[in-house]
């Protein structure tokens, strides 16, 4: 037998007669099996309430998913309610959320992280944003009422419930993107600034790229947040009973691009859930609840696409 | 001071010596001071370094070796803390001077970092963005070109040319140096600035850049920091030694090495302490 395995023997036999480690070494043992234990205790509730969530909803809501509901009207009668109208304005108030909030917020993130002197100001922003992202969302209804629907007069309209949405999730994306710009090593910045590229050329050939898996994750966060919210929208005003689309946005004449649903009423998808579930009835409440399961579709839907572009992305960044 | 250069250089180097008319000088720094802060790093540090050969800085961690070199490309702007002040001259220009755009300097003075920092492109991209951002490529073909002597200059065609659009970071470390380097020289410098390029590599690896180095110092001028004395001794024509800010001993390699002034240089090459 060679050198090594006679020392290795002597080290473990050594160990093994050595009571004290033997002992340290079945309570490290035992410490290890009891946070196993309840880490999968916690991962289990959680899945299980979800379940158990779903299950119930589906349920109750699936035997109302017909094609019919997706294309009526909410009706005062349950069997001929649909969601057409929330569906439709849920999906063009996150399309205005998402087109002026993750712009706002990636670029505010850039600014903060990349351009901004690091200061007391910059600190105070800093905190600022931070809290932002836990303020109550009512809070922002009551600002966009006061700012946008009074002040500015864009009115009870989709591009005000938006507005107020983007506002709503910009803290969020602020933050991600600045810990995504963050987590992007120091050295990739010195290679590209060592070849004689701009602060801005760093930033959008190296930086940016290496952040944008981070940032999406920002925003799935951000716009499942948006799709769900009721308080501010009722805040500043959603309908609850709408019977009309928006004007369509593209048409067959010149200039064939229309921008008169923005000024329109809406209903949003959650407020149509809530508005079936505060009525009598087992009807209704499925209806609700059918709603509830076309939301957590979307929502799972728009979360799979950012998935899928965060992971061809991490692909093409290729560490 | 660098009068005696050419005499005392090996035989293999008199010829790459005779064409630098006597060691004129490329690059000037005179009472060159850096703070981080408060904190200085640099104190009064003048030194000629001669055109189109290597000079190496040696000391022991923490004497403000890469410090100085960072102040070549003005790199050290990119630490708000850092100032510099004193000054340096390329080619009897002043790099510090106000409006200067330390775009087109970087673009002169090319840099290779400790650790192997390939962009997460492809071999192909690596090499040509600098060349891409700076417009010195009129066509795809041109770029072709470039990117194609730039690899053989850094000695790593060879290895990669099935695979120019593979990710330059699969390369193995020593590739991903050579790539670094083929990076620095595609766009054109006329200095290249390696801060312990082969600290991460193993002796065969380094031997490739030391040899690569050595070749590269008939078109570029060379700085290169070293923790190792005979890669010093190796690759360099003249060496620096550094001790706790201070530039303590300046000359002819050889001279560095075998007949140090300073008592601490000869601590130091001895292994005393460091
Ligand atoms: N970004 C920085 N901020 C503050 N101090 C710094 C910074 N970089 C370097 N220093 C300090 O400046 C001094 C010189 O550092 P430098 O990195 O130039 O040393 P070095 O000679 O390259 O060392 P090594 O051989 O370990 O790389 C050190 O005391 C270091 O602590
Ligand atoms: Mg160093």
């Amino acid at each position: 037998m060679s050198i090594t395995s006679t020392l290795t023997d002597g080290r473990v036999a050594g160990r093994a007669a050595d009571s004290e480690f033997v002992r340290r070494l079945k309570r490290r043992r035992t410490n290890e099996t009891v946070f196993i234990c309840l880490g999968l205790a916690a991962t289990s509730i959680g899945l299980i309430a979800l379940a158990a969530l779903m299950i119930d909803l589906a349920a109750s809501g699936y035997p109302r998913l017909t094609a019919d509901f997706f294309t009526n009207f909410p009706s005062r009668r349950a069997g001929q309610a649909g969601i057409l109208s929330a569906w439709v304005g849920s999906l063009l108030v996150i399309s205005v959320t998402a087109f002026i909030g993750v712009p706002l917020g990636v670029a505010a993130g850039i600014y903060l992280e990349e351009y901004a002197p690091k200061n007391i100001w910059t600190n105070i922003i800093e905190i600022n944003v931070s809290n932002l992202a836990g303020v109550p969302s009512i809070v922002f209804g009551l600002l966009a009422l006061g700012l946008f629907v009074y002040g500015f007069g864009t009115g009870r309209s989709i591009f005000t419930a938006g507005l107020t949405l983007a506002l709503l999730i910009l803290p969020i994306i602020i933050v991600a993107t600045r810990e995504a710009i963050r987590a992007v090593p120091w050295s990739l910045r010195e290679a590209a600034y060592g070849v004689g590229a701009t602060k801005w050329q760093v930033t959008q050939d190296h930086v940016l790229p290496a952040a944008v898996p981070g940032v999406l994750t920002g925003v799935i966060i951000g716009i499942s947040r948006a799709l769900g919210e009721t308080a501010p929208l009722v805040t500043i005003g959603a309908l609850s009973f709408i019977a009309f689309l928006p004007p369509s946005p593209v048409s067959a004449d010149f200039p064939f691009i229309s921008f008169a649903w923005l000024f329109e009423g809406f209903t949003v998808l959650p407020i149509q859930a809530f508005n079936w579930v505060s009525r009598p009835g087992d009807d209704f409440q499925s209806n609700a609840a059918a709603a509830g399961l076309v939301l957590m579709a979307i929502t799972l839907v728009l979360n799979g696409v950012a998935i899928y572009f965060r992971y061809r992305l991490r692909k093409k960044l290729q560490w | 001071m660098n009068t005696h250069t050419a005499p005392t250089m090996s035989s293999a180097t008199i010829g790459a010596a005779g064409e630098m008319l006597a060691g004129r000088p490329k690059i000037t720094a005179k009472n060159v001071n850096v703070y981080y802060g408060e904190k200085q790093a640099l104190f009064d540090v003048s030194v000629n370094i001669p055109e189109k050969s290597v000079t190496s800085f040696i000391g022991p961690s923490g004497c403000g070796k890469s410090t100085f070199l960072r102040c070549f490309n003005r790199m050290n702007d990119t630490i708000p803390t850092c100032r510099v002040t004193g000054d340096i001259e390329i080619d009897n220009a002043d790099i510090y001077e106000r409006g200067l755009d330390v775009v087109q300097l970087r673009a002169r003075v090319g840099m290779v970092f400790q650790k192997p920092n390939p962009f997460p492109k492809s071999i192909y991209d690596n090499i040509a963005y600098g060349p891409r951002i700076h417009g010195l490529a009129r066509s795809k073909t041109d770029l072709d070109q470039i990117v194609e002597s730039s690899l053989k200059k850094a000695g790593l065609f060879e290895e990669v040319k099935d695979r120019l659009h593979e990710s330059g970071t699969g390369l193995s470390g020593g590739q991903q140096q050579r790539l670094c380097i083929a990076r620095a020289i595609a766009v054109g410098p006329e200095v290249i600035l390696m801060d312990e390029p082969c600290s991460a590599l193993d002796p065969i690896a380094t031997a490739r850049i030391e040899e690569l180095i050595d070749h590269l110092k008939e078109n570029f001028t060379i700085i290169i920091v070293t923790h190792s004395m005979q890669q010093a001794a190796r690759v360099s024509q003249r060496t620096a030694f550094f001790h706790l800010g201070v530039l303590v001993e300046e000359g002819v390699t050889q001279m560095i090495f075998t007949n140090p002034r300073d008592r601490r240089t000869q601590d130091y090459i001895t292994g005393r302490f460091g």
